[in-house]
């Protein structure tokens, strides 16, 4: 009798336990964030700068590709935003705090390059090539100098002279 | 067995009521979440309700606390100097602090109120009032700087300030001492109808917010306690509270506490605009400091005022009337529908209710018992509405809510007590650790209170915290009032001792943050706005040095050629133009703060060299993973040696 209590008691635990798993597991949901992390760490590129035609970073500017000529308007405008908001760390003749931006059309794509402008914080934390850099420039991180989407565009029109 | 097995059964029962909880806790509110730990609790990185502006006291300056969290967020430097800050150490906030006495460092605030518009609150501006050399400073509430002081001429114990009227026409301020005006060289023993009280109304300019003082209402020499602005049927009125109508100049808390009744003051400021209009006042000669912080050059200016316009209210019938009102009148607090006129006795059981509606009507039939100076004295009977019987001991301060509730602060009796308008009954009463001074009801001061919370600040601390030595932190307590009951939710140390206070939502004020200077729009005169303008410029033994900062290097970071005996003008630009990211500069040997500088902002200190040398300078806000590496070196040559001056960076 008492044995028969003990088991229907039992068998109440093991139900109840049942329940609270089933709410654990709709509580948490999905993959597991250790998971996720090893999946990043294992599908990383041996080397993040071999795709560069492809990357086209990440940020507001879409893959696009430049016109013929070169904007001379544009460019002027370019320079003068360069050097008031970039030359603190970015110089054309030589490696300074950051790369020089000489000949960078036949490193990066255009979008990838405004979107480092425009987006520097989230490209260092999501973009291969953009992390890589941070390592390659002593952890020192691009500045977000809020340039508006045109005085990128000109930059960017400005370092096709370079 | 059984009972083994019940309590195994008891157990799991409980932990899965534990685990849906917590579980449905995310963000939710509901009948889990009534604890009052949770009521105050605001999760990490969520924002709070209510921005609270808390008075810094004897501080000088303005403290901003976040509601229902009580996390202090910042302290904005008002009348004293910050160190941390570079307030009144760098060049370019130095004339703020300027006074017709010359620079003082330091003041005692006690009373912020927030502009309004329609008698809202709308999140533009913060004012608020040094007591102890007169001044009005006004805050901006999108840099939560300091934009402008002016300083209050015959005025002393600046108190019955800085309240603004219902779209924010003007900033009052009171005088609480009486002084001869103008200050002259006489015996104290004359003071009785010799000294004012001079009550000023400063103009706002509605687009910027530059103060002008307009005209003061010089009036007989009692001691002008507080104020606040009449609304909707009263707008056009302040109130003032009295004490010391007996003129005492000695032993006042034996000799001003003679009288039964003191007065309430009732200015009518829209007959006074009309009087200025038509050329009906007085001008004497004075002297006061005005002093505005211009954003685009991030830099202030100081000049000095010669004259002011007065008027005599014993000239003016229909400017002024007083409203007897018993036991030195501490508070003076008007209804949110602007009818009622709260008068707290501090040295009385009960409060008084004047009657504005009562009030207009005794003007019109001459109700009067008497004058004091030429001004009409209102027959009691004939404008009291209501009395607060007995609510407590020594009423100090009373607000409102949404629901046509007062709260008054008690600081005999270390209470609040909450009361009916209009029935005068009182609905409830909550104890106060202890002695409670002032409180604080977001909007509490408004046609329209938000309510929700009430923050009572306290005078005496004791044991409420871990015990620091002699000087204890005073204590806030946060009370939610959206029940029957107030319920005291949470105890907060402040800086200071706080007096007044002001809340508002926060969406009324996030919005407007100013997250960076826009260096294009930076007009300071020695401003390098790019690496190509940074240089050095000798003009005899003046050298200013034109810097830039960003992250992690200075440019120029090697300088030569600076002598013994040069004074040296470091004038610093931060060229980051990204939010939360400012670099800070101090150099060994500096008899002055460092320098703390917000993005796209240029700062000045000076440094007068006294040893030859090669002295480092570094920055002193950390700004990145190399920030250790954000340094530089001045090379001092003797007084007379010729070291050409050179300056660079990485040899370029």
């Amino acid at each position: 009798m008492q044995l028969s209590t003990f088991n229907s008691n039992l068998m109440k635990i093991i139900r109840i336990t049942a329940v609270i798993i089933l709410i654990l597991s709709s509580c948490g949901g999905g993959q597991s964030s250790i998971d996720r992390i090893k999946e990043q760490t294992m599908s990383k590129p041996s080397d993040p700068y071999a795709n560069w035609e492809s990357n086209q970073g990440i940020g507001p500017i879409q893959a696009f590709t430049l016109p013929q000529d070169i904007d001379q308007a544009l460019v002027g405008k370019g320079k003068e935003v360069y050097e008031s908001k970039c030359t603190a760390c970015h110089k054309i003749d030589k490696k300074f705090i950051g790369p020089s931006p000489a000949g960078i059309l036949t490193r990066r794509t255009p979008a990838w390059i405004m979107n480092m402008i425009l987006n520097p914080d989230g490209m260092v934390q999501e973009d291969p090539m953009a992390k890589q850099l941070l390592m390659d420039f002593n952890g020192s991180p691009m500045a977000n100098q809020n340039l508006t989407e045109d005085d990128a565009r000109a930059v960017l029109e400005y370092f096709r002279t370079l | 067995m059984q009972i083994r097995n019940q309590i195994i059964c008891c157990i799991c029962a409980v932990t899965m009521l534990f685990i849906v909880g917590s579980c449905s806790q995310q963000g939710q509110t509901g009948a889990l979440n009534s604890s009052l730990a949770d009521r105050s609790y605001v999760a990490p990185g969520e924002h709070d309700e209510f921005y609270a502006f808390i008075s810094g006291g004897y501080s000088g300056q303005l403290s901003i606390y976040g509601l229902p969290s009580g996390r202090l967020f910042r302290v904005v430097p008002v009348f004293s100097v910050d160190a941390e800050k570079g307030y009144g150490f760098n060049e370019e906030t130095k004339p703020l602090l300027n006074t017709s006495f010359g620079s003082i460092p330091w003041d005692d605030s006690h009373h912020p109120d927030l502009s309004q518009t329609n008698g809202k609150v709308d999140g533009r501006w913060c004012f608020i009032n040094g007591n102890n050399t007169p001044r009005i400073a006004r805050i901006s509430l999108s840099s939560f700087e300091t934009e402008e002081i002016i300083e209050i001429p015959n005025s002393a114990g600046n108190h019955s300030s800085a309240f603004v009227t219902e779209n924010t026409e003007y900033v009052v301020a009171g005088t609480r001492f009486a002084v001869p005006v103008p200050q002259r060289d006489m015996p104290i023993e004359e003071y009785k109808g010799n000294f004012k009280g001079a009550l000023s109304f400063i103009k706002v300019d509605q687009e910027t917010g530059r103060m002008n003082l307009e005209f003061q209402v010089m009036m007989p020499g009692f001691n002008f306690d507080l104020a606040h602005p009449g609304r909707k049927k009263s707008h056009g009125w302040m109130f003032f509270s009295t004490y010391n109508t007996e003129e005492a100049s000695t032993l006042l808390e034996v000799n001003a506490s003679q009288n039964d009744k003191d007065f309430i003051a009732a200015i009518n400021w829209k007959k006074a605009e009309e009087l200025i209009a038509n050329g009906q006042f007085e001008t004497i000669k004075t002297e006061y400091a005005h002093n505005v912080y211009e954003e685009s050059t991030h830099m202030a200016t100081s000049t000095m005022k010669k004259e002011v316009k007065v008027l005599d209210p014993a000239k003016y019938p229909g400017l002024v009337y007083f409203l007897p009102t018993p036991k030195s009148p501490h508070g003076c607090d008007v209804d949110p529908s602007g009818e009622y006129i709260i008068g707290s006795g501090k040295l009385a059981a009960s409060m008084t209710a004047h009657s504005f509606t009562k009030m207009l009507d005794a003007i019109e039939n001459k109700k009067f018992d008497g004058d004091a100076y030429g001004i009409p004295v209102i027959n009691y009977e004939d404008v009291v509405s209501g009395v607060v019987q007995q609510a407590g001991l020594g009423p100090l301060h009373t607000e409102f809510d949404n629901d046509g509730n007062a709260y008054t602060t008690f600081f005999i009796s270390s209470e609040v007590v909450k009361w009916k308008v209009g029935t005068w009954e009182v609905l409830d009463r909550a104890p106060t650790y202890y002695s409670v001074g002032h409180l604080m009801i977001p909007g509490g001061n408004s046609q329209e209170p938000f309510g929700k919370y009430l923050v009572a600040m306290n005078k005496i601390t004791k044991d409420r915290y871990l015990p620091t030595g002699p000087e204890l932190a005073h204590s806030a307590q946060l009370y939610d009032i959206s029940g029957d009951k107030m319920e005291l939710i949470l105890d907060f140390p402040t800086i200071g001792e706080p007096h007044y206070a002001a809340g508002c939502p926060a969406d009324l004020i996030k919005p407007n943050q100013t997250k960076i200077y826009e260096l294009e729009k930076n007009n300071h005169p020695y401003a390098a706005k790019s690496d190509k303008e940074a240089r050095i410029e000798r003009n005899g033994n003046e050298v200013h040095v034109y810097m830039t900062m960003i992250r992690s290097h200075f440019t120029p970071d090697n300088l030569e050629g600076i002598k013994v005996g040069d004074k040296v003008y470091f004038h610093v630009t931060n060229l980051e133009q990204d939010y939360d990211v400012p670099h800070g500069i101090s150099i060994i040997g500096a008899n002055t703060s460092e320098l703390l500088i917000m993005p796209g902002q240029t700062e000045t200190f000076i440094w007068e060299p006294k040893k030859e040398g090669v002295w480092p300078f570094y920055c002193t806000d950390f700004c990145s993973a190399l920030h250790q590496e954000m340094q530089g070196y001045i090379r001092v040559s003797g007084r007379n040696s010729n070291t050409p001056l050179k300056w660079s960076l990485d040899g370029d």
